[in-house]
């Protein structure tokens, strides 16, 4: 492997210097987040530069931190370099109010429907996406159901107390 | 009637009627599961396509925020269902990768046999169908027999067939037994030849290759854009594969090539699977020769905090009970942490996007579902073809409802 996590690194802080923060390696993935208007920056970045050739989209999803303040979700692109197998991962934080990231369909085709699947399930609206609809939910559906403020079992039924086998508390 | 409520948005030109709209799906037998696509043809060809998905959808990563850990292996079953035992072990791994556990040699090797076997099955119901689909039975019918020994070894393994929950978070949740491994030779033995039958038959068929060849092709630049992966990456000319790009389970200790393809189109996507099978089989018995130089008693880690400890162990000893108790009950720690874990699925790299927050379910789990990703390529792979191209070439996708759904 030629192309080190040190060195991608150091191209894309050379690149974009502030709007790159949080580098961090957790188990050997180069992960990172940016400001959210420049995520199709980077990724165009990582796709065009030479050095670097990040050319496969392995997944998008998205996150929900609900107490977080101004930047509630986290959308997360996995990206793959086929010639020197490295993969990264790149963030990008959104306010749950105004959840509007750039959509990266006009980089990679396979983005069109994992971004339609994040905004199925999470809300994020991504701009620029030729055919934002649901798709894999109904579409007279009017919530988002991956977010946090969804349980999955009634929180307020009081004829079910598990508190003392760790199943209370957090949803 | 159709009002401004209808939600299915129409193909172009289906207003102006120059062509007719054919619905495709959801329930049709020649598309192998619940898929619809909204076709609108001329005369026999396809002019252009509408997928809609999500109709088997059963929400596994919001029930994966509530459970604990040793309780998500049923829901990968029921992903892929034809090749269940390489998502139980997927989700295992990627356990295992967030706790840092060691895993013993032996455990490694049992699971690469029980992958190859569900990849061996995965990959012969495509072939075969791919068959069906061009009007040729028997070999689809003569392949089902060596199918049915392989769900053999999984019953003797861990008692069940199709969604099988295989392994546990440690190992495996008893050793492989003597009739087990006897199965497992006995299938050696008996699918090599049954398989050259199957090729013989469809391979260099002339009717099989009219059909298959120039049919659904896709360049390599186009798949790797659409996300293509596994199989259908290779046939456009590709050689990824999870096992070596980012080997796990030990797969550096096997020596085994990765078949590639030309075109992309449905022969070569065939011919890709077939080419995996025979590589399956020598993996196999590659592993079958490693496993006799180890002692035969050891199939799970020592990792007491973590493994399910056996029943009988839970009945008669402290120890076992406490940690019986911790795991089920969720009082076993869990680090804080993100993960992402890929295995080389059947159809595609099947990933696993995992962030703890110490908590005894995950904090957030996605499914990188191969065949979900590549299914929005179908309308552009059929466009100008016939339509019973269309339905060739959505059997060589390998594509399975419950995996794009979730």
């Amino acid at each position: 492997m030629s192309l080190t996590n040190e060195r991608i690194q150091q191209r894309l802080t050379e690149k974009f210097g502030d709007v790159l923060t949080g580098f961090e390696e957790p188990f050997g993935m180069l992960t990172f987040t940016a400001q959210k208007d420049y995520n199709l920056k980077v990724m165009q970045f990582l796709f065009d530069d030479e050095e670097l050739r990040f050319r496969f989209l392995t997944d998008i999803t998205a996150v929900h931190y609900p107490e977080r303040k101004g930047e509630e979700l986290c959308v997360v692109y996995h990206l793959h370099n086929f010639v020197d197998n490295v993969r990264l991962r790149l963030k990008v934080y959104t306010p749950v109010a105004a959840p509007k990231v750039f959509t990266a369909t006009s980089l990679y085709e396979s983005a069109n429907w994992m971004e339609r699947e994040t905004y199925d399930f999470f809300g994020v609206d991504f701009v620029g996406h030729p055919n934002l609809i649901r798709v894999l939910n109904v579409d007279e559906m009017t919530y988002f159901p991956m977010r946090k403020e969804f349980p999955l079992e009634d929180p307020m039924r009081t004829d079910k107390d598990d508190e003392m086998f760790g199943r209370g508390g957090h949803f | 009637m159709l009002d401004q409520k209808q939600h299915i948005k129409l193909p172009e030109g289906s207003i102006e009627k120059n062509t007719t709209t054919l619905n495709l799906g959801p329930t049709h037998p020649a598309t192998h599961g619940v898929f619809q696509n909204i076709l609108e043809i001329d005369g026999e060809r396809v002019v252009s396509a509408v997928s809609t998905v999500g109709y088997i959808h059963r929400a596994f990563e919001k029930i994966a925020e509530r459970r604990p850990y040793y309780q998500i292996t049923p829901l990968t079953d029921r992903l892929n269902y034809c090749s269940a035992p390489i998502n139980n072990m997927g989700w295992i791994m990627t356990v295992e990768k967030l706790l840092g556990l060691e895993i013993p040699k032996r455990v490694d090797y049992l699971r690469v046999i029980i992958m190859e076997l569900a990849r061996i099955a995965d990959h012969l119901i495509c072939s075969a169908v791919m068959g069906v689909d061009t009007g040729a039975l028997t070999g689809f019918v003569y392949l089902m027999t060596y199918r049915e020994l392989i769900y053999e070894i999984y019953e003797e393994i861990c008692g069940s067939r199709l969604t099988t929950n295989i392994g546990r978070i440690g190992g495996f949740e008893r050793n492989f037994t003597p009739a087990a491994f006897e199965k497992i030779e006995r299938f050696l033995k008996e699918y090599p030849v049954a398989l050259k039958e199957f090729e013989t038959l469809l391979t260099r068929n002339r009717i099989f290759m009219e059909r298959t060849q120039g049919v659904g092709a896709i360049s390599a630049e186009r798949a790797m854009s659409y996300g293509f992966t596994g199989p259908n990456l290779r046939a456009a000319g590709v050689d990824y594969d999870v096992r070596i790009a980012s080997p796990y389970s030990s797969y550096q200790d096997f020596d085994f090539s990765i078949p590639v393809g030309t075109t992309g189109d449905c022969y070569d996507r065939y011919q890709v699977r077939n080419a995996e099978m025979w590589e399956s089989i020598s993996i196999i018995r590659q592993a079958m020769d490693k496993l006799k130089g180890l002692p035969d008693d050891v199939y799970h880690a020592d990792v007491p905090a973590y493994y399910l400890p056996d029943k009988k162990d839970v009945y008669t000893k402290m120890e076992a009970l406490i940690y019986h108790f911790k795991i089920v009950m969720g009082e076993t720690d869990i680090l804080p942490g993100e993960v992402y874990h890929s295995v080389e699925g059947a159809n595609g790299e099947l990933g696993f996007y995992l962030i703890s927050d110490g908590g005894r379910s995950p904090y957030r789990l996605h499914f990188r579902r191969p065949c979900f990703i590549y299914y929005q390529a179908y309308p552009e792979l059929i466009k100008g073809s016939m339509l019973s191209d269309a339905i060739v070439c959505m059997s060589s996708l390998n594509l399975i409802a419950g995996e794009l759904d979730a």
